[in-house]
């Protein structure tokens, strides 16, 4: 406002600089995402694939795709549920731990109670898992885990089991290799956002509960956790878009996002983009309902304003991470 | 009654330290391990990775330093090179555009100036997977497959970065300062490149570096379009590896390929960890 009355007392406006230094990114955003998103849900409409050399389509099919995600195939199973289904198992798995633990790390971190020595090492190390390549994560994973690897040749060893275990090929311990991994990856990232969250909590509330005789417990269920409920949400929130979005981390049969080559034989495109627009629909409308939940609580509480700065960074390591 | 409560709190002031300090032992062995046994694994020949497990190094990681140097199907050095020229585009693109963009809201007065901070703050949220099909599509139209550019240009516009700029530029630049800039005739670029990105030199560090390795680490979009040996990245490169039969190789070979990809993140997080740790939570504790 007072900058507004200045420039008209001035008689210079600088609005078309505004304009100019906001225009390369606009440029940049419709032409790379927007557009391209904009096509995605476009062709969802058409039919777009290779059947072994012959080309067939793009033909309007309607909503065709759409039904076919949702309906049985052959063996009776529906496409778009199976993918829904392995992807929250994998989310389970991964998740919840994740959280329960970056809870816990957080909480031991701001005590001051417990006043940890090392903290800076063990921040350190318990976020690095976070910035290494995931396909080279997993890539380590599978040699260590492979039926020649160090850990069979333990087993086999100290007699566990006669056979080396195909672990890549069983179903349960592929799954919890996965979430293992995406454990390992996030939750120290998750931590540090709890812990500035918890730090971010008016440090008189913790002092009143301790002179009214509270105990940690007490303080961490009827303190700690109101307070830091909205950041909370959104943790859990981002880690399901992650669990969503964990791609890297599969062999091209297990891979949750069914997003190919266009070029490939035999591939039903029209296929890959609904199943796409979907899972980005469950994403968008999931940080819909948390957003609703950050700003209805925003003016309440003093704390969600200064956690916003680290919500981006947060957001922006899960989309890198993936 | 008092005296019981009173040994049970002392009881527990020894028990909980010694069990949270277990507890975090436990955690960050679990996070060290792989990366010992991958440094170990790469000091090592592939007879005798083969021989069994050990938990000390060999003197064999030149040899295999060597071996992945010269590979002949996997040409680590090209890729690195590709994968630094990537992402240091990328990171210098992101920063610089971001902050101009942040800047350009957060110093002037325009119509549309809500309507934009509206639109990028509502598109923040948007996984890029949603647009990745469209994006392929329009690659391959414009035959930009096998080119950097379709890799580099998108970092312009990265909505998650400029929050960080505009927030980071509310909290510290004075609008004095650019009055002053004006009176003293500087032209509008001019106070932005000299006065306010000096100004921003921690936010844009911090950026930079979570730009540089999301960027370095990046598989999806490249993987999808670069196909040309000569021009593959370093993620690519790893992921190749796992499809092919690696029981094959030489597994000393591949420890070391590991290495190599993971080693610029690892250096530079070892020196700079205490920024890295502290960007990430960068303005919820300024207050």
């Amino acid at each position: 406002m007072d900058e507004k009355l200045k420039t008209k007392r001035k008689g210079v406006s600088y609005a078309k600089w505004g304009y100019i230094f906001i225009l390369p990114f606009f440029v940049a955003y419709i032409i790379f995402t927007l557009t391209p998103q904009i096509m995605t849900f476009y062709n969802s409409f058409f039919e777009n694939y290779r059947s072994g050399l012959k080309q067939i389509g793009p033909n309007f099919v309607g909503l065709q795709n759409y039904v076919s995600l949702f309906s049985p195939d052959k063996t009776g199973t529906v496409g778009m549920l199976k993918y829904f289904g392995n992807t929250m198992i994998l989310w389970l798995m991964g998740a919840v731990p994740q959280i329960v633990v970056a809870l816990l790390l957080a909480v031991f971190f701001t005590s001051y109670r417990l006043n940890i020595k090392g903290q800076q090492f063990f921040k350190t190390v318990i976020y690095m898992p976070n910035l290494i390549m995931a396909a080279a994560f997993s890539m380590l994973f599978f040699t260590l885990f492979s039926t020649v690897g160090p850990v069979n040749q333990v087993l086999l060893a100290h007699g566990i089991v006669e056979q080396s275990v195909n672990f890549l090929g069983i179903k349960i311990s592929v799954r919890l290799l996965i979430s293992l991994m995406n454990f390992l990856m996030w939750f120290g990232n998750t931590t540090i956002l709890l812990m500035a969250g918890i730090q971010g909590i008016d440090q008189n509330m913790f002092e009143a509960a301790e002179i009214d005789g509270a105990n940690s417990l007490q303080v961490f269920f009827r303190v700690t956790m109101p307070l830091l409920a909205p950041i909370l949400v959104y943790t859990i929130i981002t880690a399901m878009i992650g669990g969503l979005q964990m791609y890297d981390h599969h062999g091209d049969d297990r891979r949750p996002a069914d997003v190919r080559r266009p070029s490939g034989a035999d591939q039903r495109q029209g296929h890959a983009r609904p199943r796409q627009h979907d899972h980005g629909h469950v994403s968008e409308q999931l940080s819909g309902h948390q957003q609703e939940l950050r700003h209805g609580r925003r003016d309440q509480r003093g704390a969600v304003h200064r956690l916003g700065g680290a919500e981006p960074v947060r957001v922006q390591l899960a989309v890198q991470a993936v | 009654m008092k005296n019981a409560e009173n040994t049970r709190g002392r009881v527990m002031m020894i028990v909980a330290p010694v069990v949270v300090y277990a507890i975090l032992i436990f955690l960050s062995f679990l996070c060290l391990f792989s990366f010992y046994m991958l440094i170990i694994n790469a000091t090592r020949s592939n007879a005798q990775l083969q021989a069994g497990f050990t938990l000390l190094p060999k003197d064999n990681f030149f040899n295999n330093l060597r071996n992945a140097w010269s590979d002949q199907s996997i040409n680590i050095p090209r890729g690195m090179l590709n994968s630094f020229f990537i992402a240091a585009c990328s990171a210098v693109l992101t920063t610089y555009f971001s902050a101009l963009t942040a800047y350009g809201i957060h110093a002037y007065q325009f119509k549309l100036k809500r309507a934009a901070f509206l639109f990028i703050m509502a598109v923040m949220m948007i996984p890029p997977q949603v647009s990745a099909v469209g994006f392929i599509q329009l690659v391959y139209k414009f035959h930009l497959t096998n080119n950097y550019i379709p890799l580099i240009l998108p970092s312009i516009a990265a909505p998650v970065v400029f929050f960080y700029m505009k927030q980071y530029l509310e909290s510290v630049l004075p609008m004095e300062m650019v009055e002053a800039a004006r009176m003293d005739g500087s032209s509008e670029f001019r106070t932005f490149n000299q006065i306010v990105l000096p100004i921003m030199k921690p936010a844009i560090a911090v950026q930079m570096i979570f730009s540089f390795v999301g960027s370095w680490n990046n598989y999806f979009i490249p993987a999808l379009l670069l196909d040309k040996a000569e021009m593959k990245t370093v993620p690519i490169m790893i992921a190749q590896l796992r499809s092919a039969d690696y029981s094959k190789f030489d597994m000393g070979k591949v420890y070391m390929f590991i290495l190599l990809a993971i080693l610029p993140v690892l250096i530079v997080y070892i020196f700079l960890s205490r920024a890295i740790i502290k960007g990430v939570t960068a303005g919820s504790v300024k207050g």
